[in-house]
């Protein structure tokens, strides 16, 4: 399998604090990969520098397009991201248009495309028929996330009316609008409860199994990551310290003290073996 | 049991009501009770109002006594205010509010005809809306507070002065120029506050709007200064003039000559603009690029995170805004036939704002009807001088006490599967500047 995500020696630092230190992995083309680590490791750090809301201080972010292109993700602002490397990204605390319902969230998701056929408001504005026909295909497509999310019944319903485990659905759903390569997921089973999260499972199986999107997530909840990621980056403190499919992260001396402490003495032998 | 309640409630309200009167008295004793003045030998005296100072306290008693005692200490209910049953009458109604008033504005020449006021103050209403539905685009769809429209309004006027003075271009030729122009620097106020949100976009706004002024006091060559540009060619029937002549519009059309036949013009003219400001708004609305608006108002970084151009979008809101006040500043130009920087002051663009906030940020229907109350009851409070002014405040103070969002603050959505339901007021968000 080829990598659809190459980070190279990413390095971010703010003033002093160095959040991520020479960072290195990949995230497979068709593949779930995850990336955990203790509260503040460096992983929404990593996710803003790989969806351009943070420019990195050092290192390459490569993403492979169609026909072997390659983007340069480090040297495009945010929305060109998006646009045309067509990375998604969802938010740690939902950011959904509350005022908007939620067929315009998915409409707004589709801007770009939306925005060519309608000649650069030019053509819609004298409702020009191939911008109608696209406008109908939108539509269309926003149906088909809203029946996959289960919430088709109240499309026309506000976004923020919605219960949270279902705004973090629509979250999901809105970024898999824009067709996305890669869809970035920042801890989205958090705050939901056993019933949601095994549906939020089964959507990124789904997406995995029927789309050509590859995923990435920064998880905290154990049993969604070892349940359908493939692979596993471990960070922290801004540094990886274990990489693999998740039966060995499990298993890993490092990731079991990161996660949950070890002995005084331990703690050097860790750290040491960590290159801290 | 009852009646113990009643009389207990009296009096707190009348314990409340007093505290409110002496706050009153506190305040209004010495600022209006007691006025200086320069005397006859030019020595400072004065003289005393108490008869003022006990109107207005008694007016305070008053009202917190009537506030206490209708709706208690819970503060203004609107609901209270509003009975259910009325209502429920008054839905329905409500569909019908934009054709009728529509058709109102169609048959208002017809029936006021001999009525020149009422012309002058219909054709002075319907600027006011087109300027609050093109600030509304800015400010309602975009989210992002203008304080300095006027400027725009400006440019349009001394765009369509100056051309038509210097080029002798027709006014059908100078208003799209004007829209043109009003346009370009609304891109140009765009790109500074680009990165400027809330309180300091409004500043920045609010300086370039007197920026403008001032540029316009001062470039006596071009601007004529404080005196202004008078004689500005006054608009004709397409290309036919509206005078006595023998191929003047009343020769033409086989009418005996009036000077209300301009006005009458002059009127269908402002309400064309204006409507076609409102299909245009309603169409971009419902355009991706509309829709970006309205999400760049609810979330800049989640609109940035699906692909959004945020520079470019906010950008086209500024000019399209802008285009619209620059087309309704021709037609002030030419219906006025004189212009002069006191007619661009601030407090034309606080009053602009007002309309749209009052109207309902994001709301056609809201906004036309907040014009029509703002400027026909600053028309209908004349008699009362300077009292109109506190009449005003004091009326948009309670409309906003009882109406936070504005007249019609709900916002129905731009597309729909099954059902168009509108989405309540405290869901949208106003935005961030």
């Amino acid at each position: 399998m080829s990598a659809i995500l190459t980070v190279e020696h990413l390095t971010m630092r703010f003033g002093g604090l160095v959040a991520v230190n020479d960072l290195s992995f990949e995230a497979e083309r068709g593949a779930i990969t995850a990336l955990i680590g203790p509260n503040g490791a460096g992983k929404t750090t990593v996710f803003n520098c790989v969806t351009g809301f943070y420019k990195p201080t050092v290192g390459t972010i490569r993403l492979a397009g169609d026909a072997g292109a390659e983007h340069l993700l480090e040297r495009l602002p945010d929305f060109r991201i998006a646009r045309e490397a067509r990375v998604a990204r969802t938010f740690q605390n939902i950011r959904l248009f509350p005022g908007m319902s939620l067929l315009e969230n998915l409409m707004v998701a589709q801007h770009n495309p939306l925005m060519r056929a309608s000649g650069f408001t030019v053509l819609g504005l004298v409702g020009w028929p191939t911008f109608t026909a696209a406008e109908q295909e939108a539509i269309e497509r926003a149906r088909y996330w809203l029946e996959r999310i289960g919430l088709a019944a109240r499309a026309d319903d506000p976004a923020g009316e919605l219960p949270y485990g279902a705004q973090r659905r629509l979250e999901i759903a809105r970024a898999m609008c824009t067709v996305p390569r890669l869809l970035c997921l920042d801890e989205p089973a958090a705050g939901l409860n056993a019933r949601e999260s095994a549906e939020l499972d089964e959507l990124l199986l789904f997406i995995r199994s029927e789309h050509d999107t590859s995923i990435l997530l920064i998880e905290h909840d154990m049993s969604v990551v070892m349940k359908i990621c493939d692979r596993i980056v471990v960070l922290d403190y801004g540094v990886k310290i274990a990489e693999g499919p998740p039966a060995r992260v499990r298993d890993d001396p490092k990731v079991i003290a990161a996660y949950l402490g070890v002995e005084e003495d331990d703690v050097d032998t860790a750290e040491a073996e960590a290159g801290l | 049991m009852a009646r113990a309640a009643v009389r207990h409630d009296l009096a707190a309200a009348l314990k409340s009501a007093t505290l409110a009167g002496l706050a009153a008295l506190g305040l209004f004793g010495l600022i209006v009770g007691v006025r200086t003045d320069t005397g006859p030998t030019g020595a400072l005296i004065y003289y005393t109002r108490f008869d003022d100072v006990v109107l207005l306290v008694a007016a305070v008693f008053a009202g917190t006594l009537a506030r206490e005692l209708l709706f208690g200490r819970s503060g203004i209910a609107r609901g209270r205010l509003v009975p259910e049953r009325l209502k429920a009458v008054a839905a329905p109604l409500a569909r019908f509010a934009a054709p009728a008033l529509l058709g109102f504005a169609l048959i208002l020449p017809v029936v006021f005809y001999h009525n020149r006021y009422v012309l002058d103050l219909g054709i002075l209403v319907l600027t006011y809306v087109m300027l609050g539905w093109g600030l509304n685009i800015v400010v309602g769809l975009a989210g992002l507070l203008d304080l300095g429209y006027v400027a725009f309004y400006a440019v349009g006027a001394y765009s369509y002065a100056l051309l038509a003075q210097h080029f002798g271009l027709s006014f059908w030729i100078c208003l799209p120029l004007a829209g043109i122009l009003a346009a370009f620097w609304g891109v140009m106020l765009g790109f500074p506050v680009l990165r400027l949100r809330g309180d300091y976009l409004a500043i920045v706004t609010l300086a370039f709007g007197e920026i403008i002024r001032i540029v316009l006091l001062n470039w006596q060559d071009v601007t004529g200064g404080p005196n202004g540009i008078s004689s500005i060619p006054r608009p004709s029937f397409f290309g036919i003039p509206f005078n006595n002549d023998d191929n003047g519009f009343a020769a033409l059309f086989g009418l005996e000559f009036s000077a209300t036949h301009r006005i009458v013009f002059l009127f269908y003219l402002i309400l064309a603009l204006a409507l076609i400001t409102n299909w245009v708004t309603i169409r971009l609305r419902r355009l991706p690029i509309g829709r970006a608006w309205e999400a760049l108002r609810e979330d800049e970084i989640a609109c940035r995170s699906l692909g959004i151009n945020t520079t470019n979008t906010k950008l086209t809101a500024f000019a399209i805004g802008a285009m619209f006040g620059g087309f309704a500043g021709a037609f002030f130009a030419t219906r006025q036939g004189f212009i002069s920087p006191e007619s661009f002051s601030f407090v034309e663009s606080a009053l602009i704002l007002a309309i749209v906030v009052l109207g309902g940020m994001g709301s056609q229907l809201g906004v036309a009807v907040a014009a029509v109350v703002t400027i026909g009851g600053f028309e209908l409070f004349r008699e009362f001088a300077v009292y109109r002014m506190l009449v005003f405040g004091a009326a948009m103070v309670l409309v906003m006490a009882w109406r936070p969002r504005g007249l019609v603050g709900t916002r129905l959505p731009s597309v729909f599967l099954a059902k168009r339901k509108a989405i309540d007021a405290t869901l949208v968000k106003e935005g961030h500047g």
